[in-house]
């Protein structure tokens, strides 16, 4: 009896210590949450204030107006809609082929028994982590001679289509092992009836499992977006003129541009940043199980 | 008598498939697959083999073979790459001894659901969804001259730190910025790998008497091996890779060695030779070791 009430009173000592600790703990990484935000706080607070505030009193002066002023100047001399237009005219069709692709070859693998269903898996999946700096120089000339071979040079070197090409034959390596080992947890019966009901393979693809596909597709889908979105290296080297370029490339030459007007220039990447800021936190939930689909599996 | 069964099955299933059926599934194979060899691993074939030779890229003829002529340059006539190695093997330590375990401690307290752990996650995943382009002009806000950081100090323009051009300090600014990503990301994986451990195991272990550091290297730890090796690759991968953050600061001048950006250095302009090949090769052979550690994990139940 006594002997309980001791162990007892040792695991009460023991929880209240460790609640302790956890207080101390949740404080100090609430310390360097703050500190990790902070260098976004900063940048929202300095496109607020007016250059002419801060220059003449200093950035840690007291603001004399706040508004948004910053931000109608930069989508208007920055030309923003013009770069978001060509964000969405890379990323959009980019994402929609991957997945496609991507279900294509995953629901062969995860639904036939070809004897190299594992190889062809293999070599999608590596050829995902090949480095782009492998294989760009080759891409480039392809682009260039067959631009000149049809007569239309800029037909995928510095076009919109070559940097879609380029993002769907790197992004659907990951694309198909996600969704291979998503379709991998769809009970085979459900094919194996299909397939007794006489469906051929394109109903048994597009009737049958894209429908069960959706969240994987989902969450791939915004995970690829902000991916694509983000992608800098490649509009970079295989896009030669500015007014063509995306968002995220454009930054760097706009930085250079704007370099005096730090205001402004922080209402610009702020507007740049808005649209992934925004996927984030509506699309928080697909967009994490998307992320850690592909890489907790097993 | 088997083989004939076995013979009998096989010729059975192929019949499964009809003549349609069968153009299907060519399709839903072979498009894909002919655009991801035409632009992966073709080309990646084709650096290769031109790492091998002399070429300024203007036409296929005037090719020659140089043997390792580039791969010498770059071992014994190229004190950029030795600087560069240098910077990577930094990188690396760094991720490896301090971003990479913060990130994972992170997510083993976040999971404990301490108290605000809903806001914690978020704040530290928020630096992974913004591009590196608005990270660079992020950290140039903080950074610059007569930025917030050089305020704080107390220095004016004249007397300000140049925490991007100084030699003895710049790669500790970067690799704080690059930081500023990397942790949330190994933070947010880590998490997931996190719920997977059973729960019960961990109380059981602290009912035990365990403090919270032998619970996680004693239990939980040992139970999360294929998420570990999935790290340590990113990990990996990410320091021999890094690009954008450098090139977002840096440009394509030599300001900040790395292989990640010699290699867009010398590929780029009409000057260029295929040296740029070649270091495109060193950091794919670099990289070979931990693709193969990725891919024997993730394919581990696959293969057997």
């Amino acid at each position: 009896m006594s002997i309980d009430v001791e162990l007892q009173q040792a695991a009460v000592r023991y929880k209240n210590k460790q609640k302790v600790k956890d207080r101390f703990i949740s404080a100090l990484i609430g310390i360097f949450a703050i500190v990790w935000i902070f260098p976004i706080a900063w940048t929202i607070w300095t496109s607020l204030r007016p250059y002419k505030d801060v220059r003449a009193n200093g950035v840690f002066s007291m603001p004399k107006t706040l508004n948004l002023d910053n931000y109608a100047q930069a989508v208007s001399r920055m030309e923003l809609p013009l770069y978001f237009w060509n964000t969405a005219a890379i990323t959009i069709p980019a994402v929609f082929l991957t997945l496609f692709f991507g279900s294509l070859i995953a629901f062969v693998v995860s639904r036939y028994s070809f004897k190299w269903n594992v190889s062809l898996l293999l070599l999608f999946t590596a050829g995902n982590l090949l480095p782009a700096q492998l294989v760009f120089i080759p891409v480039f000339k392809m682009y260039i001679t067959l631009g000149k071979a049809v007569g239309i040079p800029r037909i995928l070197y510095d076009s919109h289509w070559g940097v879609v090409l380029i993002h769907v034959a790197f992004q659907m390596g990951f694309a198909t092992f996600v969704l291979s080992s998503y379709m991998k947890t769809v009970p085979k019966e459900i094919s194996e009836s299909a397939m007794v009901d006489g469906a051929s393979v394109f109903v048994h693809y597009s009737k049958v499992m894209l429908p069960l596909l959706r969240p994987a597709l989902a969450s791939l889908g915004v995970l690829m977006t902000t991916w694509i979105y983000n992608d800098f290296f490649w509009a970079l080297v295989l896009m030669s003129t500015d007014s063509k370029r995306p968002i995220t490339s454009a930054l760097g030459r706009l930085q250079g541009e704007f370099v005096t007007d730090y205001n402004l220039l922080a209402a610009g990447a702020t507007i740049a940043a808005l649209p992934t800021l925004i996927v984030f936190f509506v699309l928080r939930k697909q967009f994490v199980s998307g992320l850690t689909l592909g890489s907790t599996k097993g | 008598m088997r083989s004939t069964a076995k013979e009998i099955s096989k010729v059975s299933r192929r019949r499964a498939f009809s003549k349609t059926d069968r153009t299907t599934l060519s399709a839903f194979v072979g498009i894909p697959l002919f655009f991801h060899l035409l632009l992966v691993w073709i080309p990646a074939v084709l650096t290769i083999l031109l790492s091998f030779t002399y070429w300024s890229g203007i036409s296929i003829s005037r090719i020659k073979w140089a043997g390792l002529a580039n791969y010498k340059n770059i071992f014994f006539d190229t004190p950029a790459f030795w600087e560069a190695v240098k910077n990577n093997v930094i990188w690396l330590g760094w991720f490896g001894l301090i971003a990479t375990p913060i990130g994972v401690l992170l997510a083993y307290q976040i999971d404990r659901q301490i108290r605000g752990h809903k806001f914690y996650e978020t704040a530290y995943y928020l630096p992974v969804v913004l591009s590196l382009a608005v990270t660079g002009i992020i950290w140039n806000f903080l950074l610059r001259p007569d930025g917030f950081v050089n305020g704080l100090f107390g220095r004016d323009i004249d007397n300000a730190i140049s925490f991007f051009g100084n030699y003895h300090i710049n790669i500790y600014v970067i690799l704080t910025i690059a930081s500023w990503r990397h942790i949330g990301y190994i933070m947010l994986l880590y998490l997931a790998g996190l719920k997977s451990v059973d729960l019960a195991l961990r109380e059981a272990s602290s009912l035990d008497g365990a403090t919270e550091w032998q619970t996680f290297k004693k239990v939980v730890f040992p139970s999360m091996k294929p998420v570990n090796i999935i790290v340590i690759v990113i990990t990996i991968i990410e320091s021999l890779r890094a690009f954008d953050i450098v090139y977002i600061i840096y440009g394509s001048s030599a300001g900040f060695p790395i292989l990640g950006t010699l290699v867009f250095q010398n590929i780029a302009g009409e000057g260029a030779s295929m040296k740029g090949a070649a270091y495109a090769v060193i950091l794919f052979v670099l990289s070979i070791g931990p693709i193969i550690a990725y891919l024997r994990t993730t394919f581990k139940s696959d293969v057997q």
